[in-house]
């Protein structure tokens, strides 16, 4: 599974960074400068007034068969990031390219076929679920309306099929979901997902809602389908264990941006932006193997809001860099190329190592 | 002397499926200015635990069974008048849960709600109330304290919220501190404060900490003593270091083995299998049996006990894997 981390080069990185307008034909999805902002309304009109900017110009490349981690605290924007990219929400702009295709430009025929093609794991299993339809019947009419299966029985055969591949029995199918335990909606949600036979998935926050316990049959489905079917991943969540634990690259948003992008192994062991270095550093240590505990660095203050988001560093404000400066406070640092396919974007040389 | 001694406490629910045994014979001490943690998957029963502790089980359908204990400082709760376990919460043990924003009244301030609770538990007047209530909020860490006290919940963050609910619960200087997923709605870096700013009140004050959380992470950065709990009873006890580095029983194993560690990308995890079962229909014989790998025949026939490991004190495993002694009946020697 790993061997896919190297198939994108940095060549590749950095022109995703710089938008250049066409896509790779090598990526399945190719997301370039993604933007959405939400209109607040407000006085006696309610007119839009100002707008939330959620998602604030997001370029990335996942290649087939890779997983991309995507994490962020909440408020982010990673969630409405991966619901742009499905078109789930309209993005206000920005392109994103499925196999080689501007999405912006397919006709509905070629859109629903991308639908098939690319599907969606929620955070709430039970609240993604149809409470009055049996699971087997769920199945069925995703099966139906996207026109796979002749006829009814073959439809139950493919139900049942899918039910064993995320480890539920084919008796499961005459149920309701109120009669499942979350970690079993979980999977029906997954069977749903697989229903179409996607090439890529999105997976948000799949496991979060899940005891720990569960979490990891969760995961383990989700990596076993990945091998079992070269599936690709946009694997978001703000648990930084279970994202490097799933991720070849792993790209960590705040306030709509994203301020770094490297393969995990890099990205965890020398972080380059100190809010990746923060994020490490809070996590709590499960492991108490891992050595003596970090110095941990403390952030003060909250996120800034994303309604008038700062010029210069997003970041700048709780920066626990000894180095910034009123260049950091004026100019937005670039996503760039700080060592082989990292990218930061930090005009400063990363902190020091122990934290201070 | 513990400060809080919870002897077999069994709350149990009617519900229409039958009753919910939710929390089924708890023993447990917290000593003076220390800090236990509870841990376990959701509907173990700490929540119900703490509930329990503060006298906050409605009633029905909720029931403390008779036999049960709840010492604190000596005081049996169980037995003392409304009245008085109203004194005793609030002055003496206090409370906060996970949701902030759920705990505050949407239409009250801040201050407002500080302020009541020193005025009716310290009597103090208005202006003095107002007072002790800024100093409180600078003392969580509240920027702008003055400020602050006149906003209402909505106008603050996740984290400030939650800071507002330790100052609410320290202003009348507890000597136990009921935290109940106190950092589970909130980001890892402001989880980071809050855990911090815990445990530097609680060295300021000496305060005793009952910490509940279903994250392990959370119980290492913070407590002395685990209590790891399963299907409504304590599993396995111990300090904090043997809990995490050298687990007894099969439940607590699984647990951590759940859990990615650093540089595990390519090991493939190894959950526990199965799901929690239903507080209205625990297993028979061990609670853990039907998801246990290394269970048998004796599993089912008899519940184990909580029993000491090793001799220690503090150290104790309900399975019989642990104690050979009482499992000899067992296939010797194949599991483990």
């Amino acid at each position: 599974m790993t061997s896919h981390a190297g198939a994108s080069s940095a060549a590749d990185m950095r022109s995703t960074v710089k938008g250049n307008g066409a896509s790779d034909a090598e990526a399945l999805l190719d997301v370039q400068n993604l933007r959405k902002y939400f209109p607040l309304h407000g006085g006696v009109l309610g007119r839009s007034v100002e707008q939330v900017r959620a998602v604030d110009g997001v370029s990335f490349r996942l290649q087939r068969g890779e997983t991309l981690g995507l994490v962020g605290e909440s408020g982010c924007g990673k969630s409405t990031t991966g619901r742009a990219i499905l078109h789930l929400i309209q993005p206000t702009g920005g392109r994103v390219f499925f196999d080689g295709e501007d999405l912006k430009k397919l006709d509905r025929a070629q859109f629903r076929a991308f639908r098939r093609r690319a599907q969606i794991v929620f955070q709430d299993p039970f609240g993604s679920l149809n409470p009055r339809m049996t699971v087997g019947s769920m199945l069925a009419e995703v099966l139906k309306v996207h026109g796979l299966g002749e006829t009814g029985v073959e439809r139950s055969v493919r139900v049942h099929e899918l039910l064993e591949m995320v480890g539920l029995h084919t008796d499961h199918a005459s149920r309701y979901p109120h009669e499942f335990s979350g970690g079993q909606r979980q999977r029906i949600g997954i069977a749903r997902a697989l229903a179409v036979e996607p090439e890529f998935i999105v997976c948000d926050e799949p496991v979060s809602a899940l005891d720990v316990s569960v979490q990891a049959q969760v995961i383990n489905l989700l990596r076993d389908l990945q091998r079992d079917l070269g599936l690709s991943y946009l694997f978001i969540a703000h648990d930084l264990a279970i994202v490097e634990y799933m991720s070849d690259r792993v790209a960590v948003m705040y306030l709509g941006k994203i301020v770094e992008m490297a393969t995990a192994q890099a990205l965890y062991e020398s972080p380059r932006h100190p809010y990746t270095r923060a994020l490490l550093s809070a996590a709590p240590r499960r492991d108490p193997k891992a050595g003596p505990v970090r110095e941990r660095i403390r952030l003060s203050g909250d996120v800034p809001s994303p309604i008038r988001p700062p010029l210069g560093c997003p970041f700048y404000a709780r920066c626990p860099h000894p180095g910034k400066d009123e260049e950091c406070r004026g100019v937005a640092p670039v996503l760039e190329e700080k060592a082989p396919s990292h990218l930061a974007a930090c005009c400063k040389n990363p902190m020091p190592a122990d934290g201070a | 002397m513990p400060l809080l001694e919870v002897t077999d406490l069994r709350t149990y629910f009617t519900t229409d499926a039958g009753v919910a045994r939710a929390v089924d014979g708890v023993s447990l001490q917290v000593g003076p200015g220390e800090t236990l943690g509870i841990v376990g998957e959701s509907g173990c029963g700490k929540t119900v635990t703490a509930l329990s502790v503060l006298g906050l089980i409605p009633s029905p359908p909720g029931e403390i069974v008779s036999g049960s204990s709840i010492r604190f400082n000596d005081e049996e709760l169980l037995e003392v008048k409304p009245a008085r376990l109203r004194e005793i919460r609030g002055n003496e043990i206090s409370m906060i849960f996970q949701e902030p924003m759920t705990s505050l009244n949407p239409v009250l301030t801040v201050g407002h709600q500080i302020e009541e609770v020193l005025r009716l538990h310290r009597g103090l007047s208005k202006r003095k109330a107002r007072a002790a209530g800024v100093a409180l909020l600078a003392e969580v860490g509240i920027p702008e304290p003055d400020e602050r006290f006149d906003a209402y919940p909505h106008q603050m963050s996740g984290g400030m919220l939650q800071r507002v609910m330790i100052a609410i619960a320290l202003s009348c200087e507890p000597r136990l501190l009921i935290a109940d997923e106190p950092t589970t709605a909130l980001d890892v870096t402001i989880q980071a404060q809050i855990l911090d700013l815990l445990v530097s009140l609680q060295r300021r004050h000496g305060m005793a900490l009952l910490l509940i959380t279903h994250d392990l992470g959370v119980i290492a950065e913070v407590c002395d003593r685990v209590v790891v709990m399963y299907g409504g009873q304590i599993v396995e006890t111990g300090t904090t270091e043997e809990i995490l580095t050298r687990p007894e029983h099969p439940y607590t194993q699984g647990l951590l083995a759940s859990l990615p560690g650093i540089g595990d990308r390519d090991v493939r995890l190894n959950p526990i299998p199965g799901t929690v079962p239903s507080a209205v229909d625990w297993p028979e014989g061990c609670r853990f049996r039907d998801r246990c790998s290394f269970a048998w025949e004796r599993c089912a026939e008899l519940a184990p006990d909580l029993l000491p490991v090793d001799g220690g004190s503090s150290r104790s495993a309900r399975c019989w894997l642990v104690h050979p002694e009482e499992s000899s009946i067992g296939p010797a020697g194949e599991p483990a």
